[in-house]
């Protein structure tokens, strides 16, 4: 089987793939509308929406895994039949799924293989999976160790095995789903550079994503789906205002509007923290820091270099080895997170599916999460269901939060929605510090609007802000005072308006002093 | 069915709703004033019925259990089987030889367990007491009463993520708390009833806690810790019977004193019927479950760590003590099981007293769908079977092991719904459907 795989590579084949009014529905929902779109060999095609648009569902329709009622889907202009995934493949489709499929425990070429194991005499034959694995990586540029385990591999590398396994599948077209969601600036960068090379090599690829500056540095068309239609396509030379206005139907602020901050006395102070992570390495090492009322303050840096465990240990959700936090002059080095938080800290944590919403419960349970047992929610042990009610839905309407009813299940909202619950929760607190971990990560262009200026709206009622985000544009915009971390430390704290160079250098690890 | 607050999931306006065109009436092939539209309540319950609901797929698997009970019956049947090798001279008289013993079989239980008709008929021409009419009933009850607290000690712990294999042994430790102080106490019947119903949730309810405790701090698996805890109570049980103050010296086997009448759960209707003060308390614990997951503040900690632990703990639940307090609350509750067996029906500790009433339990909790007014159902449904078994077998000749293969493939088939559905050929719930593909836009 693999052999063969091979020679088919080196023949260079391309695929010019056409959609003819694809309509897909759920009930009275149109998730698909009428949708047509062409994907010419050896292009890279942007498919750009908000979050819940209907490009995920257009392209499982595409890879089989959902059927469509109408429409029809053309491989060099024969229409097929696609009732599975084995179908996509065949066709020449593959997909790299915004959640990877890979099998944590086992190594690069044992998941490369799965599905299509080379088996000589009932054996597997590991060998020819690792030639695979090298021949086709070094072949794409993509280098990996085909011996490696996966769970030990970096996110951007795991998304690399996805990739490869794919491609040793012979397939022409790529799906990449939302594939820099999880990435740092870096490996998005990277993957960039690869989806080029893999372009430059004949294959075709769907992109899909919510990211303007992404879209502008690699596609070669850009095909814009609002509310299950396609509303317009753009050369990729067009400006980001015209490409958010076509995705949101509006014209979107990109720039945050602020006022200078009148920062006050020191509400956070960090001294001397360190904190160990998972495996027991010092992420954070050694941190000093100081947040003011009325000012916010971003921490930059490429993610995975000790924000994470920082804010935990601030939070009380992870233990600190030496050093002291203290909230307004009070020491709460060691505190548990609910004293942490009831002394006036709202906290909206970097993952929301794994830490910040309970996805069962309904919108208004989720409302307080916090708070459920203090008046006038509930007491020690009877919950008040009216006054929860109550509270929801002032805060749906205050925050904006689109949805049929308080009653519904948090994980039904799109993930913008269910990002504002949080920060509707966490804001409906009297708070002193506001610590808001990744606030935007995976949310559409108009939340991440709404949410920018709730967070600017808490520094200027005179609480003490504290953003930690991997999107430079993100820390550039809300920061007052900018923190760079780098390996558990902070390197430098800088103004905003601070060229990006430096802060790029800074995130890299260079600071100007030792350059120079 | 469903108490608690999981309305159907609808898609967030902002995926796209369909805006639904301005109608035009004038092309409508409907005749006017008929709204072929509009679903009757009936067509609602139709539709609802054959669809794979949870109340469709136990009530079919039920079905099926009871089918497939019927099969092995007459497998066991020796008349009946030597019957089917005459199959092709004779098909007909096989059938109907094989119809009779079921339909008798399934007769006699449903007469075992809720009415028999003969009685009633008897007791309007004065030949019986109204007691007798109520006896299968009584007897259904009564064997719930434990099954319902030991199923509540199994599915709360569900919710809270946690998998309770240990009711059989808190309901053991139930049974020794309850019996002692039952035993041993010589005061006023009410008084002494409290205690021992206080004392055997206590045991039990130490009993769980301390999985919980090792859960919390250790993170040692509840499967294994309640597993051991089962073995350990047991054979605790068997050293104490035979400690002095409890031990009966005029038996050698092992069994304990007698539970003086005065401690022995009150009758609920009549002395002649067994049916006792158990089945109250097991009701009433349901209702307070019911009321505890849906209102109390207890119960959204709980059901918090269950559905997601990290969120729960970022927003300040602590994680560890709500595990531990689960598992103690669920050992009472299996407490209060072993005790009912003790002081309600038993009237001695003996090492079998509690039966199988913990393991049954799981069966009960998960056919009833980890919901308390769901267990109740099925530990009313067990209950009877237990009693109709037993009128089986004295009428009818079939050995109440049957009872147990057949709650055994209830359970089955419940946890197998895509078999149930496939028999059954049920329609995919449309609104699941629509939910399931929506996960993500």
């Amino acid at each position: 089987m693999l052999f063969q795989h091979e020679v088919h590579i080196a023949l260079e084949a391309t695929l010019r793939l056409e959609l003819r009014g694809i309509t897909k529905r759920f009930g009275d929902l149109v998730a698909n509308d009428d949708i047509s779109l062409t994907v010419e060999p050896g292009e890279i095609h942007a498919l750009l929406g908000e979050n819940g648009a209907g490009k995920s569902t257009l392209m499982n329709v595409l890879y089989g895994l959902l059927q469509p009622d109408s429409g029809e889907i053309l491989v060099d202009g024969k229409a097929i039949k696609i009732k599975g995934p084995g179908d996509a493949i065949a066709a020449g489709i593959g997909m790299v799924h915004q959640h990877f499929m890979l099998v944590p425990v086992f190594t690069v070429a044992e998941n490369v293989m799965l599905g299509a194991e080379p088996a000589k005499a009932g054996f597997l034959n590991h060998a020819a999976a690792s030639d695979l694995v090298r021949t086709v990586s070094l072949k794409y540029g993509l280098p990996l160790d085909p011996d490696a385990i996966i769970e030990d591999l970096p996110i951007g590398i795991q998304q690399r095995v996805e990739i490869v396994k794919a491609l040793t599948r012979n397939v022409d077209l790529l799906i990449l789903d939302e594939p820099t969601a999880v990435l740092t600036p870096q490996e998005t960068d990277e993957l960039l550079g690869v989806m080029r090379g893999l372009r430059d090599a004949g294959k075709s690829i769907v992109f899909i994503t919510h990211k303007l500056r992404e879209v502008k540095a690699v596609a070669d068309r850009i095909t814009v789906i609002r509310r299950g239609k396609v509303v317009g396509s753009a050369e990729p030379t067009a400006p980001e205002s015209e490409l958010a206005e076509l995705m949101v139907g509006r014209s979107v602020v990109l720039e945050v509007p602020k006022q200078t901050s009148e920062p006050g006395a020191a509400v956070l102070k960090v001294s001397g923290l360190v904190v160990a992570d998972d495996r027991r390495h010092r992420a954070v090492d050694g941190v000093d820091l100081e947040v003011r009322a009325g000012e916010v303050l971003g921490i930059a840096g490429v993610q995975g270099n000790g924000q994470t465990e920082l804010v935990e240990a601030i939070m009380g959700l992870r233990p600190s080895l030496t050093g002291s936090v203290t909230l307004s002059g009070q020491d709460i080095t060691g505190w548990a997170t609910r004293r942490v938080l009831r002394a006036g800290v709202g906290y909206v944590p970097e993952d929301r599916s794994v830490d910040g919403l309970v996805k069962e419960f309904s919108l208004a349970e989720n409302l307080v999460l916090d708070l459920y047992d203090t008046e006038p929610f509930g007491n020690r042990f009877a919950l008040n269901p009216r006054a929860i009610n109550e509270a929801a839905q002032g805060r749906v309407e205050e925050f904006d939060i689109r949805s049929q009813s308080e009653q519904q299940p948090v994980g039904s909202l799109s993930g913008g929605n269910q990002q504002k619950v949080i920060v509707a929760r966490e804001m409906s607190r009297p708070l002193k510090l506001f610590i808001a971990s990744q606030p935007t990560r995976g949310v559409d262009v108009g939340s991440i609007e709404f949410i920018h200026r709730r967070i600017v709206a808490e520094r200027d009622v005179g609480s003490a802000v504290l953003v930690v985000s991997s999107e430079l544009d993100e820390v550039v915009a809300l920061a007052d005072r900018i923190a760079v971390m780098y390996r558990g430390r902070i390197l430098a704290v800088v103004p905003p308006n601070t060229p990006r160079e430096t802060l790029g250098l800074l995130m890299a690890g260079i600071t100007p002093e030792a350059d120079s | 069915m469903s108490d608690e607050q999981h309305p159907i999931p609808e898609p967030s306006p902002d995926k796209g709703p369909a805006h639904a065109e301005a109608g035009r009436p004038y092309l409508t092939t409907e005749k006017p004033g008929k709204h072929r539209g509009d679903p009757t309540l009936w067509d609602n319950f139709k539709k609802e019925f054959y669809a794979d609901n949870t109340f469709t797929v136990t009530l079919f698997a039920i079905v099926l259990a009871l089918i497939f009970g019927g099969i092995l019956m007459i497998i066991g049947d020796a008349d009946t089987r030597a019957q089917w090798g005459y199959f092709f001279y004779q098909p007909l008289k096989t059938l109907e030889a094989s119809w009779d013993l079921v339909s008798k079989a399934y007769t006699d239980m449903f007469k075992g367990a809720v009415v028999n008709p003969d009685t009633v008929n008897r007791w309007y021409w004065d030949m019986t007491t109204w007691q007798q009419v109520f006896r299968p009933i009584s007897e259904t009850l009564t064997n719930a009463a434990p099954l319902i607290l030991t199923g509540l000690a199994v599915a709360i712990p569900f919710r809270a993520g946690l998998f309770n294999i240990g009711g059989q042994g808190q309901a053991i430790m139930g049974a020794i708390g309850g019996g002692t102080v039952g035993i041993l106490l010589k005061l006023p019947a009410p008084i002494v009833i409290l205690l021992a119903i206080l004392a055997g949730a206590l045991l039990g309810g130490l009993w769980g806690l301390l999985v919980g405790v090792l859960k919390a701090k250790t993170g040692a698996h509840e499967v294994i810790v309640t597993i051991m805890l089962n073995y350990i109570a047991l054979y605790f049980l068997f050293w104490y019977i035979r400690q002095a103050a409890i031990d009966d010296p005029n038996r050698s086997e092992l069994i304990s004193k007698p539970v003086p009448d005065s401690s022995i759960f009150p009758k609920l209707i009549d002395p002649a019927l067994r049916v006792n003060l158990g089945i109250l308390l097991a009701l009433l614990v349901a209702a307070g479950v019911a009321w505890l997951l849906k209102r109390g503040t207890f119960g959204f900690e709980l059901r918090a760590v269950g559905y997601n632990p990290n969120a729960a703990g970022t927003a300040g639940i602590k994680v560890g003590w709500t595990l531990a307090l689960t598992m103690g609350l669920a050992g009472a509750l299996a407490g209060l099981g072993g005790t009912t067996m003790v002081l309600g029906t038993a009237g001695n500790l003996t090492g079998e007293v509690v039966g199988q009433i913990g393991f049954n339990g799981i069966l009960v909790a998960l056919l009833g769908r980890v919901k308390p007014w769901g267990v109740v159902g099925a530990g009313l449904l067990f209950g009877a079977l237990q009693a109709g078994g037993a009128a089986m077998q004295t009428f009818s000749g079939i050995s109440n092991e049957l009872v147990t293969a057949i709650q055994a493939m209830i359970v089955i088939f419940v946890a197998a719904p895509l078999l149930v559905k496939a028999v059954f050929r049920l329609r995919k719930s449309p609104s699941a459907a629509a939910s399931a593909a929506l996960a993500k836009g």
